[in-house]
């Protein structure tokens, strides 16, 4: 629903008669009717993933949902707090549940960061399934005066667009012609598997609906949901970049592979020269966060959705997207 | 639609004095069908399969599983877990062993125990990672110094992005995680105790 003033008009007449009256109506749908959500950015989105979340603040607005940031809102982890201490890996996505649960009605939360996403989940799923792991975990959230009873929802921001938002929405208000550009949808792990919420965590297809929506074709690749070895590029580069290499070879033909993780994202545009010297092929392609494309189709321009700080956009698509610029308004 | 996922018995009644026996009360029915490996995006760099660590994990071969690089290799994708037919929990188990080779500080691993660690001790003290601190805590816990030329050309282009801030480190954060960490910490020592 649009966020606005709207009016309507009831007349009444009595027949036989002529005597009748007019009532005006006018609702307000404002911030009240708007669909919420509590906002958990992580700490990528404040520093090496900032267009992802300028992008989702932007593209959420202009789908009239609400974002309330979750305050003081901590580290969930990553992946490092599970390889040193499984009661720290639940304690720490742990306490930003619980923050969430001191509102009165605690909206779902919703995560951008695949890897914040499994963290939050599997803190609310495990401690839900085991009475003895909540009692520690609360233990250890008393030291800072909170308290988790498992009443909240987690959600990825994926779920969220796919199915809260959903693709007719979206169709509504594209604004450019994207009908030449062919997109490749690049999954990642961690919002596939292994809690099969909103996909299929084998053959993940959320996006393509979102992805048509726009007009633009969806890259045929099965590479969707392969792992990009996440901080294998940091502590083991040769296996992170065979992982990668494997990815970018697949994207071929594809205009833009499109991300929901800050981690894909990096990993998938930040080592693009080096791995196509491995190669001995050219393997530069465009990486772009599903909300910078999706905002970019219903017509927010690339400064809004923050083009800039991306580490690869080719020249290709940046000639591709200045001549599709408005083309559906002009 | 959750109910895939079996539920790792982390923690529970199990948890002893020996470390190992957690994991191998996890994959107990562990049948070595070798799926796990087959669909292991990281088994073309392991020097054992994962279907072959398990097996070690049974017969309790502490020493070959603390020389062997495979866990330390896991990317923590879940397609293990997600197509085990056991329905066990991989991704967790490998995990474990992780947690057991910080814990001991195993010098095979020091690479990524100390990636690990200087991201939780960033944490530890600011609430949130700062990635600057972080690269710096790490490059001198590894006392490497060929290693920040390595990430130099990354560095150099997010800095240029205006994505890495220079911070400047504070260990009284009102944010600190400290009595968070403290707390956890006594609690698994008590259970390992
Ligand atoms: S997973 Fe990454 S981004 Fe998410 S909160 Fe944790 S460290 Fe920060
Ligand atoms: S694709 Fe890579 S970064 Fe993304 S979830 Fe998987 S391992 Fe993590
Ligand atoms: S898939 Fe499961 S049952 Fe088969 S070998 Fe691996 S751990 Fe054992
Ligand atoms: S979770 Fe780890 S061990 Fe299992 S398939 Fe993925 S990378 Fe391999």
């Amino acid at each position: 629903m649009k966020f606005g003033t709207f009016g309507f008009r009831i007349c009444f007449g009595f027949r036989d008669s002529d005597f009748g009256f007019v009532l005006d109506f006018e609702i307000q749908i404002g911030e009240e009717s708007m669909k919420k959500y509590l906002y958990y950015p992580g700490c990528s989105l404040e520093g090496t993933a900032r267009e992802y979340d300028v992008s989702t603040r932007a593209f959420m607005k202009a789908m009239d949902t609400k974002l309330l940031e979750l305050e003081d809102w901590t580290c969930c982890g990553a992946s490092a707090a599970e390889a040193v201490s499984h009661l720290l890996s639940v304690a720490l996505p742990a306490l930003n549940l619980a923050i969430a649960e001191k509102r009165d009605t605690p909206e779902d939360i919703l995560v951008p960061c695949s890897a914040c996403y499994l963290n939050l989940k599997k803190a609310q799923e495990e401690t839900r399934k085991d009475p003895d792991l909540l009692k520690k975990v609360n233990i250890v959230l008393q030291e800072k005066n909170l308290r988790l009873q498992g009443k909240v929802q987690v959600r990825h921001l994926l779920d969220v667009i796919s199915q809260d938002i959903g693709s007719e929405r979206i169709r509504e208000q594209v604004k450019r012609d994207f009908s030449g550009l062919c997109i490749a949808p690049y999954y990642g792990c961690q919002c596939l598997r292994p809690y099969p919420v909103f996909d299929d965590p084998e053959v993940p297809r959320s996006m393509e609906p979102l992805i048509t929506a726009t007009g633009a074709n969806v890259h045929p690749w099965d590479m969707g949901g392969r792992c990009c070895g996440a901080s294998h590029m940091n502590t083991k580069p040769e296996v992170g970049q065979a992982l990668v290499g494997a990815i970018l070879a697949e994207a071929k033909g594809a205009d833009v592979i499109v991300t929901v993780c800050p981690m894909c994202q990096m990993n998938l545009e930040a080592y693009q020269r080096k791995i196509s010297s491995n190669y001995g092929e050219d393997l530069s392609m465009t990486i772009l966060y599903l909300p910078q494309f999706l905002g970019l189709a219903i017509g927010l321009s690339e400064d809004e959705m923050r083009l800039d700080m991306n580490l690869s956009v080719t020249k290709e698509t940046r000639n591709k997207l200045g001549e599709m610029a408005f083309a559906l308004a002009a | 639609m959750n109910e895939v996922y079996k539920q790792p018995t982390a923690n529970g009644p199990q948890a002893t004095a020996d470390p190992l026996a957690r994991i191998r009360g996890m994959i107990q029915s562990c049948i070595q069908c070798g799926t796990c490996t087959g669909s292991c995006p990281n088994a073309f760099a392991m020097d054992l399969t994962p279907r072959h660590l398990w097996r070690l994990v049974l017969m309790q071969q502490k020493d070959d599983i603390f020389q062997s690089r495979t866990f330390v290799l896991c990317s923590a994708c879940y397609y293990c877990t997600l197509r085990c037919p056991r329905g066990l929990p991989l991704t967790e188990a490998m995990g474990g062993l992780k947690q057991i080779a910080a814990k001991e500080d195993l010098p095979l691993y020091k690479h990524s125990i100390r990636f690990y660690k200087s991201f939780m001790e960033s944490i530890r003290r600011h609430g949130r990672v700062r990635e600057t601190e972080f690269m710096t805590l790490y490059f001198g816990a590894m006392k490497n110094p060929l290693l920040p030329f390595r990430f130099a050309p990354l560095g150099m282009k997010l800095m240029g992005k205006g994505k890495v801030g220079v911070q400047i480190p504070s260990k009284n954060d009102p944010n600190s995680l400290d009595a968070v960490f403290r707390k956890a910490e006594e609690l698994e020592g008590k259970d390992e105790g």
